[in-house]
């Protein structure tokens, strides 16, 4: 314990030193691996998380070209079925935990400081274990996949009894990795609130925060509010399995259906927690390159926390088909489509906004606007599966894979480049090259239609989800679809390209490089100090 | 809003998130492995467990090591102040949300499964075809499938128990306040009451424990309702166990003069876990026990 208190005894002392650098504003970073193992700088962890986020998205992307390989043709050919079903799980769980939720995050890391005037994130250390834990999370839940019996197979949403019964023994493995990510979003969610709530800059009033940090906040209530009751969920299915409980086996009194409600109680805010942020995003482009104000700013706070406060009573309807009472049905059927009159606010607010303003075309406002129809496309497929007798015939087949793939690709995932173009040029000092920029988006929008677009028309037909094998009639579309999710994967790597070539150089940015633009980020020089806002700024 | 902006401390590099993601690795890994190899000769996970807890015991000793260190130099201003008890707040909101999990499977069962098994509703069909036997009553002592068990009486252990964790919250608020009116002597004799509440509690816990799987029959695999009752009680348990442990160290701390009157965020963080802790039993007590 003696070296211990020593070793404290330096750190101390250097934090010390370091506070006073502070103060000077030019305390550059320290170098090397230690850098990035030890910061508490949000905007490093923003980097970090981002960065994370990318390789995981190509990871999962990766699984998804299994997926789409083995679907190009009716029949077996490439995987057997059991690992096609750990493809299909482990790309849900990837990309919903690992690539979406961290990007948001990353997003959240660097702009929100900037964006209220505030020295760091409330929490700054914990601000690094909540993402270094992430990584170690991942390592468990992908190790288990070289495992004997092999990783989850019972898709990302693991239903009883497929995931206590006839799971893998490596199970546990998944439970621990989710427990792991479940304390990193908490621990992320409660750095965000805490920020902006108690780190606003004097004279930054509740409606002059941005919407990106509105969206947050709201975002970060809803997952202190749901990651808790997953890692509940996941607990019954780890007892359920290795310790004998009953709660999801209906010989000892428990129902399997039972885990479908505690799994979307947590999932159907979780799918809010990955487009809440976007529609902050969307808030800070559209005005930009439209040269206007947002139209209808307050209607955007309300409509967002309708939409959160509604999230929370409409989970059963991912479940119509479990034989609910007709009255349930009818519940979350009604609730499910009101929710679409808060987004129908948001999105009309958004158009608005471009109504006769001056426009351009830059890639951020690209992203935007296929974000605003192709979305909406999602929104609209969504209205019709909340349809219960509709429903029926819908569920589990492929026209809810479309369905959700609209709303998180080119929802969630589409504001995120979107994010990571109109910021760049802050975080790095140079502009992204527009001409790959707009490169990039034109193959994004036209293979990722190629890609979920004819899936509507497959899933109408009956052709069902997460199936590595299917009738002869469905095979022209699939080939199609699989072509397109090669050419939407090949795509992204330009993307990697222009991010790469942005950090490497490039012209350099100017503090706002988009004449449109406001907000404090904007009036940071870019690249933005390691420490900005050291005193806060007074808004007027 | 009128909030007071002094100089925010960012520590610039800190080694002990890195230390506590691994010590967290290892622990997950271990207990992952173990768990999987359960009944098997593979012992490695049971290794890598005990490492973990190890790391991770070695990393909270650290870091408030730090903290309270950067506390006593007086480096958080009123507004850090602040962020510690929003962020403990939010916290334990998040563990009344965990908590919620396991009472809606409560209820779930109770409401739902259980009389569904028995036919109510418009599963008249699902209890003849499944197990035409099976009479839906709660606590289910008979599980569909014909294993026996019995129900845990509220009167006797819990009830004391009830009592005990109940006056555990008043000695900890006298506590409080004494630690406000800066009366330190008081404060150290109210919180010993305090912990020595909290580990008496734990040991009638082991007892009903023992006495619930050695004379009852009741077990984690007797059925769903000892499925709740240990999920719900156990969490419970070693959530009382980490407050107890909070606690002591409180005790530690207020023994070697830390704290103020005005500036003691740790205690007020300990003792609303605390508080927690003791609202959540009382819903148990309720619904796990009497109804």
């Amino acid at each position: 314990m003696n070296t211990l208190t020593q070793e404290n005894q330096v750190s101390m002392d250097g934090s010390l030193q370091d506070d006073h650098n502070h103060d000077d504003g030019h305390h550059a970073p320290p170098s090397g691996i230690m850098r990035w193992l030890l910061t508490t700088n949000h905007k490093d962890i923003g980097t970090l998380y981002l960065w994370f986020s990318f390789i995981m998205f190509l990871t999962g992307g990766l699984m998804a070209m299994v997926i789409r390989a083995e679907l190009f043709q009716p029949g077996l050919q490439l995987v057997d079925p059991n690992f096609f079903n750990q493809m299909t799980t482990v790309h849900g769980l990837v990309m919903v935990f690992g690539a979406v939720m961290p990007a948001f995050t990353g997003l959240a890391n660097w702009m929100i400081p900037m964006m209220i005037g505030a020295p760091d994130m409330a929490l700054p250390r914990m601000n690094n274990w909540s993402f270094w834990i992430l990584p170690f999370a991942f390592i468990i839940l992908l190790s288990s996949l070289f495992m004997e019996g092999g990783g989850p197979n019972f898709g990302w949403t693991f239903y009883a009894p497929l995931s206590t019964e006839y799971s893998p023994d490596s199970t546990a493995l998944f439970v621990f990795s989710i427990h792991i990510m479940g304390i990193s979003s908490i621990m992320g969610a409660i750095n965000v609130i805490v920020t902006v709530i108690n780190m606003r800059a004097p004279g930054m009033t509740w409606m002059k925060l941005p919407l990106f940090a509105w969206t947050w906040l709201i975002t970060a209530f809803l997952l202190i509010a749901v990651m808790p009751v997953l890692a509940g969920a996941v607990t019954m299915v780890l007892t359920d399995k290795y310790f004998g409980t009953s709660f999801f086996e209906a010989a000892g009194g428990g129902d399997p259906v039972m885990f479908q409600h505690i799994f979307w109680f947590f999932g159907h805010p979780e799918v809010y927690i990955m487009i809440l942020p976007s529609f902050g995003i969307m808030s800070a482009i559209i005005p930009t390159f439209s040269r206007k104000k947002l139209f209808g700013y307050s209607s955007m706070v309300y409509a967002t926390a309708s939409i959160a406060i509604l999230s929370f009573l409409v989970w059963a309807h991912h479940m119509f088909t479990t034989g609910m009472p007709v009255f349930a049905e009818l519940f979350f059927m009604y609730c499910t489509m009101l929710i679409s009159v808060p987004t129908g606010v948001k999105i009309f607010n958004w158009v608005a906004t471009m109504w006769k303003g001056s426009l351009t075309f830059e890639t951020p406002m690209l992203f935007a606007i296929s974000f605003l129809v192709l979305f909406t496309i999602g929104g609209f497929s969504g209205l019709m599966l909340a349809i219960t007798p509709a429903d029926f015939q819908y569920h589990d087949t492929y026209f809810v894979v479309a369905h959700f793939h609209y709303v998180l690709v080119t929802g969630a995932i589409f504001t995120i480049m979107a994010a990571v173009y109109y910021w760049i040029p802050k975080w790095t000092g140079h502009m992204y090259n527009e001409r790959l920029g707009k490169l990039h988006f034109w193959c994004s929008v036209i293979s990722v239609n190629i890609l979920f677009f004819p899936m509507h028309f497959l899933g109408l037909a009956g052709m069902p989800r997460r199936i590595p094998d299917y009738a002869i009639q469905f095979a022209d579309v699939n080939q199609i679809v699989s072509i397109g999710g090669f050419a939407f994967g090949l795509s992204q790597l330009i993307f990697l390209v222009v991010v790469i070539k942005c950090i490497r150089g490039g012209e350099k940015a100017p503090a706002k490089p988009w004449e449109g633009a406001e907000g404090l980020e904007w009036e940071i020089p870019s690249p933005a100090p390691y420490h900005s806002f050291t005193t806060p700024p007074v808004i007027k | 809003m009128t909030t007071k902006h002094e100089h925010y401390y960012v520590p610039s590099q800190s080694a002990w998130p890195i230390i506590g993601a691994m010590g967290l690795f290892l622990i997950a890994f271990g207990a992952g492995t173990y768990i999987s190899d359960m009944g098997t000769e593979a012992t490695v996970g049971k290794y890598i467990l005990i490492t973990g807890i190890a790391v991770i015991i070695f990393m909270v000793f650290g870091w408030f090591r730090t903290v309270i260190a950067e506390s006593m130099a007086g480096l958080y201003s009123q507004q850090m102040d602040r962020s510690f008890r929003q962020g403990m707040s939010w916290f334990i909101f998040s563990e009344v949300m965990f908590f919620a999990a396991f009472f809606g499977a409560l209820f779930y069962a109770r409401m739902v499964s259980v009389p569904w098994l028995g036919g109510a509703s418009n599963n008249a069909m699902t209890q003849v075809v499944l197990w035409p036997e099976f009479v839906a009553v709660w606590p289910l002592e008979t599980t569909p499938d014909g294993r026996l068990t019995q129900a845990m009486e509220w009167m006797g252990l819990p009830l004391y128990n009830t009592l005990i964790l109940l006056t555990s919250s008043i000695t900890l608020h006298f506590a409080h306040v004494n630690l406000e009116n800066d009366k330190r002597a008081p404060v150290k004799a109210w919180l010993a009451a305090t912990i020595i509440l909290g580990v008496i509690f734990l040991m009638l816990q082991v007892l009903e424990y023992t006495h619930a799987y050695q004379v009852m029959g009741l077990t984690l695999d007797a059925g769903v309702y000892g499925s709740t009752f240990f999920l719900l009680t156990g969490i419970h348990g070693m959530h009382v166990t980490l407050g107890t442990v909070f606690l002591f160290v409180l005790f530690v701390r207020i023994s070697k003069g830390h704290f103020s009157h005005d500036k003691h965020f740790a205690f007020q963080a300990g003792s609303w876990y605390w508080h927690f802790v003791d609202v959540v039993w009382l819903c148990l007590f309720i619904f796990v026990y009497v109804l």
